[in-house]
């Protein structure tokens, strides 16, 4: 584990690229972002602060803010920001780090959670088959969900990166480890 | 304009088939009418949420994605989407894997385990860009037959059909043009109003992260398109849709206040417009009720 800088830049490097992250370095805190974010105006993030407590190192401090899950991601900061600082994938690739920490709250897991149990974070039920029906459409789409073979590849995948470690998933329920406790970890 | 038939890959998502269908069964209408046929993609999975699974790990991101990629690249086809999560999700995963050999190679080695490969042939459409620029505004008139000349409609864009504006290539995301564009085919008019640009508040994770708060958004979002004197919203997203539509049966809950400002996805607003009913088109399952000026 390095800086927190070197984390990000390790982290979303190897999906962006290295020079995509980097662009943190340029912010001058001139605010903008914080200026026209949707988020700002109604809660306590403050994306400039985030930035500056990133080169500066504030780990913790960031990992426990909840104002960093307050980000809808609209890329607004992303597209005004005057230094172009590639903000929204910044914010991304922390809210990464801290999940890897177990930084992540019971409701974010379980829509891994869903995904893992039916292929979609939204999964259909039986009121919603008639809804389909109602429109003309079969009562349920040709997806993961209806196909097991094809779920389970979906499955393989969370395996294969550990998301299910990451959430605490348990194969034999179907659902968080210790949900019975609350779904602490 | 081409008047050669063509044929998509339809890429469904979540919100679209498992809550309103009514979308899916417009688009797919509205589509047909003009020649242009959707296909089913078999086992395709969430897309999945850029903003939600993108924030959590951006290594389960990639191959789920890459793998719904595959299953277009597999029945030779591009991609059409009715939901921005999906259209951000999809072509930011293809954008990201063409630029990044290391990358492709990473994913694929996952995606091999059971048979599939990322390879790089689809492109992934979205419905109202199809619409737009594949079979034209012109042909779109031609069978405009209930139109909409009293309405005035809040165009709301969501975040991900335009950012980021560097991939998304529908030009600068403070002057968009395509839903203005498609919805004055129809004889609407599309006021400017104070929050236009504004997100719905759903996206990121912030829904799930504190529901009243992002309900908030929404709420000021909609009063501002009330105040200036709009008929109903009209969108190109399922998860926006949502969130505007049932978020305001969630609003009511929270706050004690029912807007019932009504939500429409495009193809939902232009079906009506080309004489669909209602029923058709699913309008008549949401939370927010259309009014008569919408349905004469």
């Amino acid at each position: 584990m390095g800086t927190l800088y070197e984390d990000i830049i390790d982290c979303g490097g190897e999906i962006f690229g290295e020079e995509h992250l980097a662009t943190l370095r340029e912010c001058v805190q001139c605010g903008k972002c914080t200026g026209g974010c949707p988020s700002g105006r109604n809660t306590a993030l403050r994306t400039r602060k985030l930035m500056q407590m990133a080169l500066l190192d504030m780990r913790e401090e960031i990992f426990n803010s909840p104002e960093l899950w307050f980000c809808s991601t609209c890329y607004t900061c992303y597209e005004r920001c005057p230094k172009g600082v590639k903000v929204t994938d910044v914010i991304r690739t922390i809210r990464n780090l801290a999940a890897k920490e177990g930084h992540m709250s019971v409701p974010h897991r379980m829509i891994g959670v869903y995904v893992m149990k039916t292929g979609h974070a939204v999964p259909i039920g039986p009121d919603q088959m008639k809804l389909r029906e109602a429109v003309g459409l079969d009562s349920q789409p040709p997806t993961a969900q209806k196909h097991k073979d094809q779920l389970e590849q979906v499955q393989a995948i969370f395996k294969a990166t550990h998301y299910d470690a990451m959430i605490d998933f348990d194969w034999g329920t179907m659902t968080l480890k210790g949900m019975d406790k609350g779904g602490k970890k | 304009m081409s008047e050669e038939s063509k044929t998509y890959a339809y890429f469904l998502g979540c919100i679209t088939p498992n809550r309103y269908p009514g979308i899916e069964s417009a688009t797919k209408k509205i589509l047909k009418e003009f020649g242009v046929e959707t296909e089913e993609m078999i086992g395709a999975s969430c897309c999945p949420a850029p903003g939600v699974f993108g924030s959590f790990d951006m290594h389960t991101w990639l191959p789920v994605a890459a793998r719904n990629l595959a299953i277009a690249e597999e029945m030779d086809l591009d991609i059409v989407v009715t939901c921005n999560g999906c259209y951000g999700s999809l072509q930011e995963a293809d954008h990201l894997l063409r630029g990044n050999p290391k990358l492709k190679e990473e994913t694929n080695k996952i995606l091999g385990e059971f048979g599939r490969e990322f390879k790089g042939t689809t492109k992934v459409n979205h419905s109202i860009v199809v619409l737009h620029d594949v079979i034209g505004l012109d042909r779109l008139k031609e069978k405009i037959t209930k139109p909409m000349n009293d309405v005035n409609v809040a165009v709301h864009y969501g975040c991900h059909f335009l950012k980021p504006s560097e991939v998304r290539g529908h030009g600068s995301s403070e002057t968009p043009y395509i839903l203005e564009d498609l919805m004055q085919v129809t004889g609407a008019k599309t006021p400017e109003y104070k929050d236009k640009l504004m997100c719905c508040g759903a996206g990121g994770g912030n829904r799930t992260a504190d529901a009243v708060q992002s309900l908030e958004w929404m709420r000021q979002k909609l009063v501002s398109a009330i105040e200036a004197g709009c008929d109903c919203m009209v969108h190109p997203c399922a998860f926006c849709h949502l969130q505007l539509d049932r978020g305001q049966e969630e609003m009511e809950k929270a706050y004690g206040i029912f807007l019932n400002f009504p939500i429409l996805f495009a193809t939902q607003f232009i079906g009506l417009a080309m004489g669909m009913s209602e029923k058709e088109v699913g309008l008549d399952q949401q939370v927010t009720k259309m009014p008569d000026k919408l349905l004469k």
